[in-house]
């Protein structure tokens, strides 16, 4: 898929991402939206995956180590055919498979449940070195947010991933730098990011989350390092693409409103109404 | 008694280990530096591309476990039961139980017997802590014969399973042709009528030598030993409360949430029934040699004894 192609995709993930919040009445569309770029970017040019197989045994492997933006994976997957586009407004809802958080025994395509933060950087080292321990092609891709690098596992796993050189995991970090409770900086700094994962034997590749150009280099870069895992720290933007949501923490873990929900859909219609005439 | 052989159920965990790993390619090990003291070092040198030192970190090796399982294999996490049931806790429920994978903990050094490290090692709480997870299995094997076959049966069992192995070497109790361990089924190990005990672990043979003392006196106690508390065996334990009436659960666990807690659910539910617990009495440990401790905190056949004889009387 071409960088128009996947722009025009995008803003059709976060439309399904804000309609999801929306008819859910809760949910977290500021750390969706800022990562629906690299969403887009894994499922529609990067993995090798099947969504009429999405257990085939030598697909790439995507573990969404940040959960609460499951409205993010659920509307790439539906857009990528895993499951119908219109399950995404039963979101949250009593009986829905969609879960407020990823769980892998009911959504087809969803490698590993998650939601607690922290944890799920471990189980993709798992499955990497299990891809290792049986000579197997299929890489491994963890997204992680900023605010949970605050997490000791996040470290515990970075340190065993980089001693056990495993250049078949890809960790990705939003670094849309805010939590729910301000500026990641203020509430407890992880920063220097890329010294830490650095000290840890990762390679470092910084990158523009919300920019194809720089994700597609920076994938490509993760790709031909051999002997060590990868980080890329991804530079987003809290809320892309919904002007009022943008680089606001208020906009972590709530729902839009009719009227908010109406301004938001219309800002992102017009947006693929521009891309369109591109 | 005559004097029988002793073996620490840990000590038959990994020599299990290594003889399956023998057998099944896909079984893997995981340790968090502690393969010497888990046994796990048993199967490392038959098996040290399958064995994975995770170093000292409980929590990521316990995700690990949980993504080598969803890529198809059958891990084996090995540490104490403290981190394994309890620093773990959140792993094991989220990443483990929550996805039902199939990851098998293989906690050792559980309960008082762990001895001189003390309370901060002894982990009195595990099988309550694990019992409450949906989906998880619960086994506390009573010795070598049967913890062996315990890690057996995890291992063809689909889904997480919490195996829990002492330090303490134990005497062997299942050597007979007629033994069979079946998941969730206790076994009768003496006929009795006037009360029946059951027990689990190490507690099983202690409750065999205090039925010995009782039947002298002419007080006739079965004894079950339930090496699976969950799932339960129910159907055997309503049984024996319709046919004995009293009931004693003897653990080495908190009386809270472990064995005795699971019969009390049991029996309320289905045919209420005097039943005395004997476990810790909800405090923490201290150091000490094993014999000692369980001496101490009445968990011998002599304790055993007594307290069923204050309880009858």
């Amino acid at each position: 898929m071409e960088k128009l192609e996947l722009q025009k995709m995008a803003n059709e993930i976060r439309k399904g991402i804000v309609t999801a919040v929306y008819n859910a009445k809760s949910g977290h569309p500021g750390g969706s939206l800022s990562a629906a770029d690299i969403f887009t970017y894994l499922y529609f040019k990067e993995m090798n995956i099947d969504p009429k197989n999405p257990k085939k045994e030598d697909r790439d492997r995507f573990v969404l180590s940040k959960g609460h933006v499951a409205p993010g994976l659920y509307s790439t997957l539906a857009n990528r055919g895993f499951f119908p586009v219109e399950d995404l407004k039963t979101l949250r809802h009593v009986g829905s498979y969609l879960q407020g958080h990823p769980d892998m025994k009911h959504i087809p395509g969803v490698d590993m449940s998650s939601g607690s933060l922290g944890q799920g950087l471990s189980v993709a080292v798992g499955m990497a070195l299990s891809a290792k321990m049986d000579n197997k092609s299929y890489r491994v891709y963890a997204l992680t947010g900023d605010g949970e690098l605050q997490e000791g596992q996040i470290w515990e796993a970075a340190m065993f991933a980089g001693h056990r050189k495993l250049d078949n995991l890809v960790v990705i970090v939003d670094n849309n730098n805010l939590q729910i409770d301000g500026c990641i900086s203020d509430v407890c700094s992880p920063y220097p990011i890329d010294k830490k994962f650095e000290a840890f034997n990762f390679h470092v590749i910084n990158a523009d989350a919300n920019d194809f150009d720089s994700l597609e280099a920076a994938f490509k870069e993760a790709r031909e390092t051999k002997g060590m895992p990868s980080v890329i720290i991804a530079k987003s933007i809290k809320g892309k693409g919904v002007s009022f949501m943008q680089n606001k923490a208020s906009w972590h873990g709530k729902a839009p409103n009719d009227e908010e929900y109406e301004i938001a859909m219309k800002e992102l219609e017009k947006a693929g109404e521009e891309l369109c005439q591109k | 008694m005559p004097e029988i052989k002793k073996i620490a159920t840990r000590e038959s965990y990994g020599k299990a280990l290594a003889e399956l790993g023998a057998k099944y390619d896909n079984l893997v090990v995981l340790d968090a530096d502690l393969a010497g003291a888990t046994k796990t070092d048993t199967f490392m040198k038959v098996f040290p591309e399958r064995h994975i030192d995770c170093g000292i970190a409980e929590a990521n090796m316990t995700g690990i476990g949980a993504g080598l399982a969803a890529a198809g294999k059958v891990p084996f996490i090995s540490t104490f039961a403290m981190f394994a049931a309890g620093r773990s806790f959140e792993q094991v429920r989220n990443s483990i139980g929550y996805p039902h994978l199939n990851v098998k903990i293989g906690a050792t050094h559980a309960g008082i017997s762990v001895g001189e490290d003390g309370a901060s090692h002894q982990c009195n709480e595990d099988i309550a802590l694990m019992r409450v997870i949906p989906g998880m299995t619960v086994i506390n094997p009573s010795d070598d014969i049967e913890a062996k076959a315990a890690v057996e049966a995890a291992y063809h069992h689909e889904g997480p399973v919490y195996l829990r192995f002492g330090r303490l070497a134990v005497p062997v109790i299942n050597d007979n042709p007629d033994y069979k361990f079946e998941l969730g089924k206790g076994i009768v190990l003496r006929e009795g009528k006037d009360l029946t005990i059951i027990a689990t672990g190490l507690e099983v043979y202690e409750s065999l030598v205090a039925a010995e003392k009782l039947a002298a006196e002419g007080i006739e106690a079965r004894v079950i030993n339930i090496h699976t508390i969950k799932p339960l065996d129910e159907e055997l334990i309503i049984k024996a409360a319709k046919e004995t009436g009293k009931i004693v659960t003897v653990e080495e666990h908190s009386v809270i949430g472990g064995l005795g807690s699971a019969v009390c659910d049991c029996l309320a539910a289905n045919v209420p029934t005097k039943v005395l617990k004997i476990g810790i009495n909800d405090v923490f440990g201290e150091s000490g040699p094993a014999k000692e401790l369980l001496a101490k905190y009445g968990l011998d056949a002599e304790g055993i004894y007594k307290k069923i004889k204050d309880f009858l009387a």
